[in-house]
């Protein structure tokens, strides 16, 4: 039992999870930048919306939706011209990045979406009787309004693109995934295929822990 | 003195259909006329579905009307920018059933809300937030979340925050029917306050006939989307004519057996200048007939009678004059029905 595990291998599960936090904390953030926006689109647009758009409605949501059918394995290998233009080199954890953000946007913006259904609409009513805009609408009530279940979809995402990433580690990725991959599958060293999958769940779990905690301190419903 | 009444607002042939021209079309406005003055209390009642809301979510132009329009201080809403508009929103509050309270932010922030938003600086903001929440006895509340509140409690807090740009006028919204009896009163007592002690119109809209007799002056029955009958809420209260306003002033009383068909039906009015009695027993003693009590909503005011009922005599004529002798020398005012249907 473990007996690959030595201290080479060690260190290397080290860096392994380094490279996996890398690609998913950033894939996220950027993610988020797309995917928080259109949300937010997503749910003004829509009928009886604060800013009813139905093109608009329709363009977003039909992108989202075409992306988001696309499964992530596919999507990785399909735009790597893109990922070579925009890093330089499709291998490697920062190539990974383009292909996640991409397949995390359309994803995050429907959580957004979904957080944002669940505002009560009496107290969107209440604002725009007070006068307030579109904008103060969007800032002042909704996200603040929402910010529990935003965080618990950010913690829900976050796992996501993480085992995102194991699977970007098949084809040239890094972190834990290209490890269990190289290790565990091509050099038959099936321990630390197992030792690479307890540190991905411990992981997710360290996430959605921190995920539900602030989600619930922050929430003053209770 | 002289006190000039001067209009308010304006509602002229205001209508408004949703989905219109669509196989969805429902009518829930026709041809609205009301005129109410500043400083009144004005009530509207109506049945669930008559139509209520949608007729204040017009005045403020939440809802913008299909036909006719809504002139408020000399603007009609319908002729004025987006950006007009919302500025004119500022000058009428809006408070409704579910409070509708930010429900991740404390009382006082809730309450700094709509200075927020109108660009009033920080630390105005907040003392003003604490003196209106003083105002409606919050003032050991500000920091609660909404949660942390009993409903009357939210109340309050979305009453204080509907002040705090000095509006004209409160839109009220069914803002005691989430309420218990008592959380009732006192949040009528405080509106009442509001309207005496700092000029604000209120509209004040609600299916509960008590609500209109506590605090309204004027008030307008809709029913099916349309004005059946306005006035002084006394007036309506002694003499409702329509078929509505009677059901709402004295809710048909169930399980009560009628003597047969027919009959002759006496609406008897109590406006306070006779002695709370036991009428109904005294006349059926001095009078020897028996008489069914079909509706009944009396009070007794400091010994004397208030309120309406409905009886239902004999056929007999010789009774009914016997009866209705009897009410005239008691003072009791009373008119002659055909019937008393729903
Ligand atoms: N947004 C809407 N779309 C379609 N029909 C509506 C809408 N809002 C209200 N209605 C309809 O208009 C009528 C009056 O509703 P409402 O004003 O809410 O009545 P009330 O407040 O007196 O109960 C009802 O038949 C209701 O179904
Ligand atoms: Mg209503």
């Amino acid at each position: 039992m473990l007996s690959n595990l030595n201290g080479e291998m060690i260190k290397l599960l080290a860096a392994g999870i380094g490279e996996t936090l890398y690609m998913t904390l950033v894939s996220t953030f950027v993610a988020y930048i797309i995917g928080l926006p259109v949300g937010i689109l997503l749910y003004i647009t829509d009928e009886d919306g604060i800013k009813e758009n139905k093109v608009v409605n329709k363009v977003l949501g039909t992108a989202v939706n075409l992306l988001r059918s696309i499964p992530f394995i596919l999507f990785l290998v399909a735009i790597m011209p893109v990922t070579r233009f925009i890093v330089g080199t499709t291998i490697g954890s920062t190539a990974t990045i383009v292909p996640l953000v991409g397949s995390a946007a359309p994803y995050i913006a429907r959580m957004v979406e979904s957080s944002l259904k669940e505002v009560d609409y009496g107290v969107i009513e209440a604002a725009r009787s007070m006068g307030a805009n579109a904008k103060q609408i969007i800032f002042k009530v909704l996200l603040v309004e929402a910010k529990p279940s935003l965080i618990v979809g950010a913690a829900i995402t976050i796992t996501t693109i993480l085992g995102y990433t194991a699977m970007a580690g098949m084809v040239g990725g890094g972190g834990l995934g290209a490890i269990a991959i190289n290790y565990g599958y091509y050099r038959y060293q099936t321990d630390i295929a197992w030792v690479t999958i307890a540190l991905l769940i411990i992981v997710v779990q360290i996430f959605q822990e921190i995920g539900s905690r602030i989600a619930k301190h922050s929430d003053k419903r209770a | 003195m002289i006190v000039e009444v001067t209009a308010l607002i304006e509602l002229k042939n205001l209508s408004k259909t949703f989905n219109q021209g669509t196989e969805n079309e429902v009518v829930a406005l026709k041809n609205i006329n009301i005129t109410i003055n500043d400083g009144d209390i004005f009530g509207i009642i109506g049945l669930s579905g008559a139509g209520k809301s949608t007729l204040v979510r017009c005045i403020n132009y939440l809802e913008v009307p299909t036909g006719g329009s809504v002139v408020f201080d000399g603007i009609d809403l319908g002729a004025i920018s987006e950006k007009e508009l919302l500025a004119t929103r500022r000058h009428m509050s809006m408070i409704f059933q579910n409070f509708n309270l930010l429900s991740q932010q404390t009382a006082i922030k809730n309450v700094c809300f709509p200075m927020e938003i109108s660009g009033v600086p920080k630390a105005e903001a907040k003392k003003r937030a604490t003196e209106l929440l003083t105002l409606v006895g919050l003032g050991d509340k500000l920091d609660f979340y909404p949660a942390q509140l009993s409903g009357g409690q939210k109340q309050r807090v979305a009453i204080a925050r509907a002040l705090t740009t000095n509006p004209r006028v409160l839109l009220c919204d069914e803002v005691t029917s989430a309420l218990d009896p008592n959380t009732t009163r006192s949040i009528l007592e405080l509106l009442q306050t509001i309207n005496k002690t700092m000029g604000v119109t209120i509209i004040m809209i609600t299916h509960e006939m008590k609500v209109i007799e506590q605090i309204c002056n004027k008030v307008a029955v809709l029913d099916h989307s349309e004005i059946v009958e306005m006035g002084n809420v006394k007036d309506i209260f002694l003499a409702p004519k329509s078929k509505i306003a009677r059901e709402l002033i004295l809710p048909k009383s169930e399980g009560v057996d009628s003597i047969g068909d027919g009959g002759i039906y006496l609406r008897l009015v109590f406006d306070g200048t006779t002695a709370f009695e036991p009428v109904i027993s005294n006349l059926a003693l001095e009078c020897r007939a028996a008489v069914n009590i079909l509706a009944a909503n009396t009070k007794n005011i400091e010994g004397k009678a208030y309120g309406q009922m409905v009886l239902q005599l004999p056929t007999d004529q010789s009774v009914v004059e016997r009866i209705e002798n009897y009410l005239d020398k008691k003072g009791i005012v009373y008119k002659e029905e055909d019937s008393y249907v729903e």
